[in-house]
Order: C-alpha cells, then sequence, then structure tokens
C-alpha cells in the first residue's frame, strides 16, 4: 500500500522481489477505485511510513479510510489463505484496522528513535518459520505496544506474540537497553489470524542488506553474502506460497 | 454550530511524566500533582447529533483513549490551559480531521465545515496563577499560538471550554494602488526602506530597494509614461532582492587593497574555479547542471544523476524556531523536486550554530521591550523538533549534521538545511536536467494553498476574538501535503511526461517562480483570481508574493491538462491552471480582468543596477593564550572532549531517521561507542552498489584571525572528511554557503573577498569543483538589552562548505572508529604549532595567532595515498583530525571503538601543539599488523607516523619523550564525550511523541 504519507513502500517491494516475489505498489486511492484487484494477491502489505502525518494519532486516520471503503475486502482477503504484514506505521494501522490486538503509543522516552536493536521470536507463524533471533532498526516516536492483562493472556497462549524485545547482539555491540519504547510485556510484533497476519515496529526492510547492520564495519572482512538478516522474514512470506503450490 | 471533541488518553500517558519534569525545571518543583493531556477538535458543523458521534469515534483509539462532546471528561483540577492556533496559522491535524469527515460521512468538501484543533493541560496541585503563566509560556510560542487559562470555577460550572472560533476576517480594502514615483529622491529612499504606503497611511513593509535601484525604476516607468502598480514594485523588490539576485556576490568590487578590480566575486571565484576545474577534467568531467538550477547536479553513473543544494533559514528560525526549521528542510527538499523535470529527494543534511546554552541574556527586538528574543536553548530546542519533524515526516533519511555553538549566534542562529536527490538522466528519451516551458503551456501550481504567511512583515488586520500578532511573520510547514505531491509528480506525472517544467515556489512565492520560469519561453500571463486561498480577502499584491508553503509551479500542455489534473485528484493533490506562459517578452498580471502587472521580462530580470563595492584593509591580533604549566594534559583533554563544539551529539542523530529508503552504509553514530561520523555514505539506488559520501565542515572561530584561513579550513576539511570514508577526489564536488554580516562594511567586505580567495584556490587544486552554493549576507541582530540599551550582535563570518561524492563501490567504506586490539595507529599529514582559534585556545581564554594553514600540495599527496589505502583494503579505521586537533581524534577513535590506545608522539614540537593544534592534512588510521609494511611502503613521499598500538585494556596514554602527557581510559572517555548528549536527552526536551 502507499500514499497519504506512507513512505517504505519503494524499499519494502524491493525487499519481496529480492525474496522471490512480484509486488505492486497500489496507493489507496487507486485501491479504493478498484477493490477486486486485492483478488490478484496472496501478501498485503502496510509498510512505514508517516500517514497523515500521525495527525491525531499515529494509523488512525489511514486506518478510517481504509475501513470506511474497503472493510467487506478486507474481510474477503483475509478468508483466503493469505498473508498481510504491517511494519512500523503500517503495525499501529493495522492495529487501528482491527485485525491485531493492542494499540500503539509514545515512546516511554517521549522522542522518536532511530536506532538498531534484538529481537526473540516467540509466536508460531509462516513469516518467522526458522528464525529466533534477528537484529533490526526501529524508527518511530509512537512504538510503545499497549494490552490489557486478559488480552495479553490470550495472546501469550495462543502463540500470539509475535517477538519480544531482548538484550541480544546489538543491545551489547552498543551498550543500550533491550527494550526501546517502554513497550508492555517488552512485545515488539504481535500475530492474529493463524500467524498470517503480522505487525511489528522494527523495519526489517531496513536490515535486508549486509551493510546495513552497526556491527558490520567491525565484522566486514567476516561478512560473506550480501544479505542481513531482515530479508529472512520476507523469504518467508514467499516461501509459504511457493511450498505450498509444491 | 459549534461543537467540542475531546478525546481523552486512557491508562499511563508517558507524555506527563515528561512534562512534569520540565515543568518541575520552571521552579515548580513539587508543587504538581496531576496533569492530564487532552486533545480538543473544535468543529463548526451542521452535522446532527448520530453523525457527530461518529465522528468522535473515529477520532478515537479505544484501547488508549475516550471521548467527550461538549463536556470535558474531567473536571477535578484546579487550571485548565489551552494552547492552540492564531487565526491563519496552518493547522495540519484540523486539515486531516477534515478529510476524515469528509471521507467518513460523505460528505462534499464545499460542505460549511470548519476544524480548529487544541491541546488541553488539567492541571492539579499547589500552583498559582503566575505558576500557570509560566507553564503557558513554556508551551507556547505567542507569534503563532495563543493560550487560554480557565480556573477551577470556570469549567466547574460549565464542563465545557468556550466555543471560539479563531477565524481570519481581513478588513476590506482597495485591492490595487497606483505609487506615484515622480517625487522626490528622500520619498524614494522611503519606499524603499519602509514600502509602499496604503491608502489608510501605513507601510506595507520594507522592499529592501535602495535609491539606485528605485531610480532605474522610475526611469524605467517614465519611459513607459505611467506609474507602477504596487503588484509590479512589489514583484521587482522580490526578484531584485539579495536573497533573489544575490546582489553582494554579483557586484563588482573594487578591492582598495591592491586596487584590482573583481568584475563579481561569484563569476570569478566559484563559478570561475568550477569552469577551470571542469575544462581540466575533460572527458572525466561528472558536472552535468551547476549553478543553473534550483539544485546543482553531478553524474551518479550512467543511468542516474545526483543532486544537491544546500540553503539557509536563519531569520524564520531565530522568531520561530520550529516552523523556521521545518519549512527549511521542507523548503530545500522543494529545490530538489524542482531540479530538471524534477528530482526524488534521498537525503537530508542539517548544520546549526546557535548561542551558548549558558547565556541568560534578555534581548528585545523592539525599544519598548516586548517583543523578546528566545533564549538560545528555546531556539535549539524548537530548530532540532523541526528538523525532526520535516525529515521524518518526508521519509528522507537525515543522514548527516553537525551543531556548533558561539555566543556571536546569539542574535542570529544559523539554521541550514541541504538536500540531496537522484533523477534518471534520461526521461522519455529528454535529458532530465533540461527544462522548457513552451508558450501556450498552462501554468499550474500544485499543493498547499495561500495565505498571508511569509509577507514582508505587512500588517495583518484580522478582526477576532483576541489575536493581535500578525499571522504573516512565520510559516509552518505541512510535509505530508509537500509528500502527496512529491510522489504524484516525481514518482508518476514525470514518467507519464505531463509538464514541460517546473520549480519551486519558495521565496517571492508565484511572483518569483512564474517569472523565472517564464524566461524559458520569453513570457507569462497570471489571472491571480484563480489562485486558491485559505481564506478570502487577499489582496492580489499578497497573492502574488506570498510565501505559503508546499507550492510547486509547473508548465503542464494544455492537452495534457486533463490526465495531469486527474492523476493529483487521485493522489490528493489540489492543482490549479492560474495562467499561460506566452512569447510575448512580458510578465502579465491581472486579477479579475483587470491589468495589474505588464512589464518586460527584460527588465523585471536584468534592469537591476549593477553596484561597485569597496574594500578597506583589516587586520586581526590577539594575544598568545597562556599555556598550562606541568607534563601532564589529562584533565585538560577530558575537560576539552566535554566542550559542546566536540562532544557527541547523539540525541539530535538518535531523533532523525537515517535509516528510511534503506539506504544507510555509514550511519551518524558508528562503532560500540557511538561516536558522531564527519562523513556519512548511503546508497541511493536500491540495485547498486555504489554510494555517495556527504560531509561538511566549517571554522568560524578562524575568521577572528583571517578568513582566508576560515574558509581553506571549510574546504580542506570537508573534502578530507569525504576521502576519510572512502570518496574519490576524482568524483567529489563541494557547495558553498556564505553567511556573513555587515556586508556593507568595507572591512567585512575584504574578508569575503579572502575567503572567496581561498574559495579558488583549494577547490582548483584539489579538482573538486562547486556545484551549488547560497549566500545569505546580513546576519546581524540590532536590538534592545534588558534596560532599552541599544545592542548589536554579529556573528562571526562563516562559511559552511559541503562535500558530495560517489563511490564505485559501497564496500570500500571506512569508520572512523578502532577495531581490533594489535592494530597500529599511524597520524598522515604534518602537524604544526598552529593553535590559533583553535578549540583549545578558545578553551585558554585567547585565541592566538598562528590559525592552521594549508599546504594544497602535500594535503593533495597525502589525500591520494589515503584513497589508495582504503581501494587496497589496508586500513582498518580512517578519522578525519579536526576541531580539538590529534588528541580528541585519538580520543574519538578509541571510545568509538572501546578500545585502548597506547601512543608515543616524538618530535620537537610543544606538547600543547602536539596534542591539540588544529593542522590541516590529517588523517588518524589504523592498520592491521600484517599490512604494516604495505602501508609503509604506500605511504612514501607522504608523512606518516607511526604512533602506537591498539589495545585490549581500554587505557589511552600519550608519551612524549619521557613524559606521560595523557594518561586516561576509554570508558571515561566515553562517558565525557556523551555528556552533553545525555543531558539534552534527559531532558525530554518535548513531550511531543511522534513529531
Amino acid at each position: 500500500m502507499s500514499g497519504y504519507g506512507l513512505n517504505c513502500e519503494e524499499e519494502t517491494k524491493f525487499a519481496f522481489e529480492k525474496a522471490g516475489g512480484i509486488a505492486d505498489i497500489v496507493h489507496l486511492n487507486d485501491l479504493i477505485a478498484s477493490p477486486a484487484m486485492l483478488k490478484d494477491y496472496d501478501i498485503l502489505a502496510f509498510p512505514g511510513g508517516f500517514a497523515y502525518g500521525d495527525d491525531t494519532g499515529s494509523g488512525k486516520a489511514y486506518a478510517n479510510k481504509f475501513k470506511n471503503h474497503l472493510s467487506k475486502e478486507l474481510e474477503e482477503f483475509l478468508a483466503r489463505d493469505t498473508l498481510v504484514i504491517g511494519i512500523c506505521n503500517g503495525f499501529q494501522i493495522v492495529t487501528s484496522l482491527g485485525i491485531l490486538p493492542g494499540a500503539l503509543t509514545f515512546n516511554s522516552g517521549g522522542k522518536y528513535l532511530d536506532r538498531w536493536l534484538d529481537l526473540k521470536v516467540e509466536g508460531r507463524s509462516p513469516w518467522l518459520t526458522g528464525i529466533k533471533t534477528i537484529s533490526v532498526p526501529i524508527a518511530h516516536g509512537e512504538g510503545r505496544y499497549v494490552i490489557d492483562e486478559e488480552d495479553y493472556r490470550v495472546l501469550k497462549k495462543n502463540k500470539q506474540i509475535a517477538f519480544t524485545y531482548t538484550h541480544g547482539k546489538i543491545c551489547k555491540f552498543q551498550n543500550l537497553e533491550a527494550n526501546p519504547n517502554g513497550s508492555m510485556h517488552d512485545i515488539a510484533g504481535v500475530l492474529a489470524y493463524n500467524g498470517r497476519v503480522l505487525g511489528l515496529m522494527p523495519h526489517t526492510e531496513r536490515a535486508m542488506f549486509a551493510h546495513q547492520s552497526p556491527t558490520w564495519q567491525k565484522n566486514k572482512k567476516m561478512v560473506k553474502s550480501e544479505w542481513g538478516e531482515g530479508i529472512l522474514i520476507f523469504k518467508n512470506a514467499i516461501n509459504y506460497f511457493l511450498n505450498k503450490k509444491r | 454550530m459549534i461543537s467540542r471533541i475531546y478525546v481523552t488518553p486512557k491508562g499511563l500517558d508517558v507524555r506527563v511524566g515528561l512534562y512534569k519534569k520540565s515543568w518541575n525545571e520552571l521552579g515548580l518543583s513539587g508543587k504538581l500533582s496531576r496533569i492530564t493531556i487532552i486533545d480538543s477538535y473544535l468543529i463548526e458543523h451542521s452535522l446532527a447529533k448520530a453523525d457527530l458521534l461518529r465522528v468522535a469515534s473515529a477520532l478515537t483509539n479505544p484501547i488508549l483513549e475516550g471521548y467527550s462532546i461538549d463536556k470535558l471528561s474531567k473536571t477535578n483540577c484546579d487550571f485548565a490551559l489551552e494552547i492552540g492556533f492564531k487565526p491563519g496559522v496552518t493547522d495540519n491535524v484540523a486539515h486531516t480531521v477534515k478529510e476524515t469527515i469528509i471521507d467518513l460521512l460523505h460528505i462534499k468538501e464545499e460542505a460549511d465545515l470548519v476544524v480548529y484543533t487544541s491541546k488541553v493541560f488539567l492541571i492539579s496541585g499547589t500552583i498559582s496563577a503566575e505558576d500557570i503563566k509560566k507553564i503557558a509560556f513554556s508551551l507556547h510560542n505567542p507569534l503563532i499560538e495563543t493560550s487560554y487559562t480557565f480556573n477551577k470555577k470556570y469549567f466547574q460550572k460549565t464542563a465545557n471550554l468556550p466555543l471560539h472560533v479563531p477565524e481570519v476576517v481581513l478588513s476590506k480594502t482597495s485591492p490595487v494602488i497606483r505609487v506615484p514615483l515622480s517625487v522626490s529622491s528622500a520619498e524614494l529612499t522611503k519606499i524603499g526602506k519602509e514600502g509602499i504606503m496604503d491608502p489608510q497611511g501605513f507601510r506595507r513593509g520594507p522592499l529592501a530597494l535602495d535609491l539606485d535601484s528605485m531610480k532605474t525604476i522610475q526611469e524605467y516607468f517614465t519611459k513607459l509614461g505611467r506609474d507602477p502598480t504596487d503588484v509590479e514594485l512589489e514583484s521587482l523588490a522580490q526578484t531584485w532582492s539579495e536573497h533573489c539576485k544575490h546582489t553582494i556576490f554579483a557586484s563588482e568590487i573594487e578591492d582598495t587593497r591592491d586596487g584590482k578590480i573583481i568584475d563579481s566575486l561569484y563569476k570569478t571565484y566559484i563559478k570561475g574555479a568550477t569552469n577551470l576545474i571542469r575544462k581540466k577534467k575533460g572527458a572525466a568531467d561528472f558536472c552535468v547542471s551547476v549553478f543553473s538550477d534550483n539544485a546543482g547536479g553531478i553524474a551518479f553513473d550512467d543511468e542516474y544523476l545526483i543532486t544537491h543544494k544546500v540553503e539557509t533559514h536563519n531569520s524564520p528560525s531565530a522568531l520561530d524556531p520550529f516552523g523556521g526549521a521545518i519549512t527549511g528542510i521542507v523548503g530545500v527538499n522543494r529545490d530538489t523536486i524542482g531540479f530538471g523535470l524534477g528530482a526524488k529527494p534521498v537525503a537530508n543534511t542539517y548544520g546549526f550554530c546557535f548561542g551558548e546554552l549558558d547565556d541568560k541574556r534578555k534581548l528585545f527586538r523592539d525599544r519598548e521591550l516586548t517583543q523578546p528574543m528566545l533564549p538560545p536553548k528555546r531556539i535549539m530546542e524548537g530548530v532540532i523538533k523541526g528538523i525532526n519533524a520535516g525529515g521524518n515526516c518526508s521519509g528522507i533519511p537525515t543522514v548527516s549534521g553537525f551543531i556548533k555553538f558561539d555566543a556571536r549566534y546569539r542574535g542570529k542562529p544559523l539554521v541550514f538545511a541541504g538536500t540531496v536527490g537522484l533523477i534518471p538522466r534520461n526521461i522519455n528519451g529528454r535529458h532530465s536536467e533540461e527544462k522548457q516551458a513552451q508558450a501556450g503551456d498552462y501554468i499550474v501550481v500544485v499543493g498547499g494553498r495561500v495565505g498571508l504567511d511569509g509577507i514582508h512583515g505587512a500588517t495583518f488586520s484580522s478582526v477576532t476574538l483576541d489575536s493581535v500578532s500578525p499571522a504573516t511573520a512565520v510559516q509552518i510547514g505541512d510535509p505530508i501535503t509537500q509528500k502527496k505531491f512529491s510522489d504524484a509528480i516525481v514518482k508518476e506525472a514525470r514518467a507519464m511526461n505531463l509538464y514541460n517544467s517546473i520549480t519551486d515556489n519558495g521565496a517571492g512565492g508565484i511572483s518569483c517562480s512564474v517569472s523565472e520560469m517564464a524566461k524559458e519561453c520569453s513570457g507569462a500571463k497570471v489571472d491571480l483570481e484563480k489562485v486558491p486561498l485559505k481564506y478570502p480577502g487577499l489582496r492580489p499584491w499578497e497573492i502574488w508574493i506570498s510565501e505559503s508553503q508546499e507550492r510547486m509551479t509547473l508548465a503542464v500542455p494544455q492537452k495534457k491538462w486533463e490526465v495531469f489534473n486527474n492523476l493529483m485528484k487521485r493522489r490528493g493533490v489540489e492543482a490549479t491552471v492560474i495562467g499561460e506562459f506566452t512569447d510575448s517578452g512580458k510578465c502579465a498580471v491581472s486579477y479579475n480582468g483587470r491589468i495589474l502587472m505588464d512589464m518586460d521580462l527584460e527588465f523585471l530580470h536584468n534592469g537591476f543596477p549593477k553596484k561597485r563595492l569597496f574594500t578597506a584593509p583589516y587586520r586581526h591580533t590577539h594575544p598568545n593564550p597562556k599555556m598550562p604549566k606541568g607534563s601532564s594534559r589529562t584533565k585538560i583533554l577530558e575537560q576539552l572532549l566535554s566542550k559542546n563544539n566536540i562532544a557527541g551529539f547523539s540525541f539530535i542523530s538518535d531523533q532523525y531517521d537515517h535509516e528510511v529508503q534503506a539506504s544507510s552504509v555509514l550511519k551518524p553514530l558508528s562503532g560500540p561507542g557511538r561516536i558522531n561520523t564527519d562523513a556519512q555514505v548511503f546508497k541511493p539506488v536500491l540495485a547498486s552498489s555504489r554510494a555517495v559520501v556527504l560531509s561538511s565542515a566549517l571554522y568560524p572561530s578562524y575568521s577572528d584571525i583571517n578568513t582566508y584561513a576560515m574558509a581553506a579550513g571549510a574546504l580542506d576539511t570537508a573534502v578530507r572528511n569525504a576521502v576519510s570514508a572512502g570518496a574519490k577526489l576524482s568524483h567529489l564536488a563541494i557547495l558553498d554557503n556564505f553567511c556573513w554580516c555587515s556586508s556593507y562594511n568595507k572591512k567585512l567586505l575584504a574578508e569575503l573577498v579572502d575567503a572567496l580567495k581561498a574559495c579558488y584556490d583549494i577547490a582548483t587544486a584539489y579538482g573538486t569543483p562547486f556545484i551549488s552554493g547560497k549566500d545569505s549576507m546580513f546576519n546581524d541582530f540590532q536590538g534592545y538589552g534588558e534596560k532599552g540599551n541599544p545592542v548589536k550582535i554579529s556573528i562571526p563570518p562563516t562559511l559552511l562548505i559541503s562535500a558530495i561524492g560517489v563511490m564505485p563501490n559501497l564496500q570500500k567504506t571506512i569508520s572512523p572508529e578502532f577495531k581490533n586490539a594489535g592494530d597500529l595507529i599511524y597520524l598522515l599529514g604534518e602537524t604544526k604549532d598552529e593553535l590559533g582559534a583553535s578549540e583549545y585556545s578558545k578553551m585558554l581564554g585567547s585565541l592566538g595567532n598562528n590559525v592552521p594553514q594549508v599546504d594544497l600540495k602535500k594535503n593533495l599527496t597525502t589525500y591520494q595515498a589515503l584513497e589508495n589505502a582504503i581501494e587496497k583494503n589496508l586500513l582498518e579505521s580512517s578519522l578525519s583530525v579536526n576541531s580539538g586537533g590529534f588528541a580528541i581524534a585519538l580520543a574519538k577513535a578509541s571510545l568509538g571503538g572501546m578500545l585502548g590506545a597506547k601512543i608515543n608522539f616524538e618530535g620537537n614540537l610543544n606538547i600543547d601543539a602536539k596534542l591539540f593544534s588544529e593542522s590541516q592534512g590529517r588523517i588518524l588510521v589504523s592498520v592491521s599488523p600484517k599490512n604494516s609494511k604495505k602501508i609503509e611502503k604506500l605511504m612514501r613521499g607522504v608523512i606518516c607516523t607511526k604512533l602506537g598500538t591498539v589495545s585490549k585494556d581500554g587505557k589511552v596514554t600519550i608519551t612524549s619523550g619521557q613524559n606521560k602527557i595523557v594518561d586516561t581510559n576509554v570508558k571515561k572517555l566515553y562517558k565525557i564525550y556523551h555528556k552533553f548528549s545525555d543531558s539534552m536527552s534527559a531532558k525530554g526536551g518535548s513531550a511531543s511523541g511522534g513529531k
């Protein structure tokens, strides 16, 4: 998806393509004009950005417009064996759409923050196959995940917590705290629809190349591949469909 | 009717703690108990109750918030404080809310619907009305915002805040006047200085035209046999302004020191240098579009061009730091979108020069002491936030930047904002850097609407509840409006070949953009009544020169207009035809059929009288600083590292998104110790491994001794910073930003000449062409002190040099921090006793006179050898030695890698010079022992001194002869380096969260 201030669509498309998929950038208004086109796709991605400048609360205005015109189509899309991802502002949009539990609000530090960190995989999802930990960057001002205790217990039981922030190699390397925004229960990403819908604050597409990592300069001579850890998420999504076809 | 929707947070609101903390610092510690922050949406509408409820629900995230209508959710507090915008000030949130309502309820856009937003703070505690005043002052800028305070009694009775609407109401005035010019020279001078007299007897504000210019204009209209209209005169003032025509850089200068005549500083030294370099380079010339467009363009590879432009936004940032900075950054983004057929912004840069943060002097703009200047700290916080909002919201990585302090930036801060762009070299078979409006093309304006924003101090007669201040003084940026048209133009319309030319609306608004584009086809005709307005009642001259933000002007062929307009509509962008390009040789403007301007383009652009300016000799000498006694410099090094001109500023780098577009290679912060890098690398094309290097440098304090050294140091350092990170001299260009003061002063003019001579000498020696530049010549503050005493503060003459280079392979990028224990440490280049105006001398309290000189020949050989070493993968780290000298460089490389260093610095030089001299041309590198032979061989002919080794133990020691002159450790240095930044981020600054 694109439009109204979303801004990570080009690199997200690139990541899906490098993972073996075919991706198109579709403006929200074009989808509203031809909603049937959703039927042609297997994966719906809400990329990062600043839709409507976060006015009235991040993700709210974009989700309002989406819901207002495309509720039925979204329902139909989710009824098929499809995947959805919301990254950063996309996560905020997807929670506002109501297809993921919880909500995102101001970082506990009160400021926008761009830094790298470490994630531990907690849940079960086609997006997460074979991944235990992963180091990626965040860049957000409203990334503090909020959920009430009852819903949290359900999430936990159903393995719907995708990632938690953890003190891994990046935090050790740069002596940083694990949870940068005060998220409840250290939650960085959540799942729904049997793990088919993933929302997360960190930007996996900004970790698709090896040289994007802050540790790259130190390990330059050891790094053989051009690709970074973030590309795995995109590969998992494409492989989910490739494996199905086999 | 008017309703208020309140949205109140549920559960923990982290902003509360941050506000409390910052209010406690106002002396309210212990007095505050409870704070609630509520979003208020004041809506003028004709909606049914049920619809209003739907709206309220759409504005609320039920997990985080609850809503109430016309009734505050909580009233058990002592005060309510409301902060809202003044009439006419851009309210971005209100635009979004209006869009949401229209979409949600499927109502027509023209519907009678107006939204105003504000923040309401409910505050409890043992606080007085006086305390609330302090809080209110800390929360708003009276130029653009209003605060209202309500006590307990008021809202406990009503449970609601007043339903007043901050609407703009303009009094009716005659739309157009003729300005008689058959008047005395004194009157002409007055018109030029103070502006056109309105029929009501008020002068409209400075045209900034001197008597010579006014006489030239008088002559022109005498020939035409008529008086000019106000529109014509305002238009000339805009086009001939220093800002647009760079009158000082274009003037003839007689250098009285050697009797030589300089035809034009710009043509002789800047363009002259570039022309010579390009000629010498021949086939290897990488310049494609220099000095002719909104930004400079150079080759990136066979497929793409890369562009760069750096602007200043100093005066607006002094008045409204947030608004000034955000419009600075989104403004320079538009320079990129307006390059050639439209380049895509791929990186932002920033640079800040502020007064000292502990400067508590009270200064006022007026003799009556009613217009206070903001203190440096407030300016800093606002400016940082402005660049944050502009860059982050636009999805452009803020890759490169710096912050400097000097007491003389107290009167005017310098705020630099730059943007790098990317554009395919060929678009639909056309060279993308070329554009040409055709006679018959529609003149189309896209983006925001026009209000009274940024009109030169015009008096703004608005009749509202309690608004007295002009909404005209400042502009507020709306990055999302701009992002929408930027994407629609650069990512869609450009490829569809829907327009022939494009330029941005900056200074002078459409008066400048249209008349500039009119040169391409030799004429334009505009119908001002077609320009979309924010509110009714603007006079034609105001519409013509308004600097309302977020607008581009395009030349769209008539037969393509429908397709173009449909595309813009689908992207949520307003596009309007306001006239037609012609080949009449004239710029013609009318309003409702009445002709207001009919002027020859030739006169408008070239009628400006050329000036001759004169220099006078100057000389600055300073006592030498008294060097410290004894042989230990450990404490002194630690003290110097803590200075905010040298320390890290991760609190800024961290809050600017530098990784969007997935292009990051060498970040603003590097290594385990997160030191600020002097050069940054990113790759703008996802599928290519080519990369762009950015760096910048400035040494304003060197101007206290000699501006030639100041400029030479800036050029040498910018180039060295870039090469140290992996750039190639053969593909490196530079940009100049001159910020001067009192430029008609003959001595300062001589200093300007000297700085330009340095620019020419160094650029031509290194073969690094200037591709774009900007000057801001009057950075002086003339105001009053606390007792009404006149105060003048001028900035130190400042030249910012920015460098942009292309690297064929990003894998060659090299970061500045040490990597491995056991690596050998070398210093490339020669250290001399050049402590003049150094950070060290400044700390000691006297500047001295031996300011660093640039040895072009030696430095060039060093840089070429460095390039070679990087190409051959022989280096582990590479750090350019800058402010603070060798000892600071060593401290940064060590703490950056969280590794120790054992150094022995031999030679006869005194220890202060060894450690702190700022001699140019030096780079601190580390090398794996297995490569030491190779590097020493490669460095033959270059001064390359092996100084010691990187160590695991974290100890940082330097010996000189028998003496241990520095003995410290990396953990301590880490703490000191980050102390300034930690103290800034601990304050929480603003509690605005996302933006």
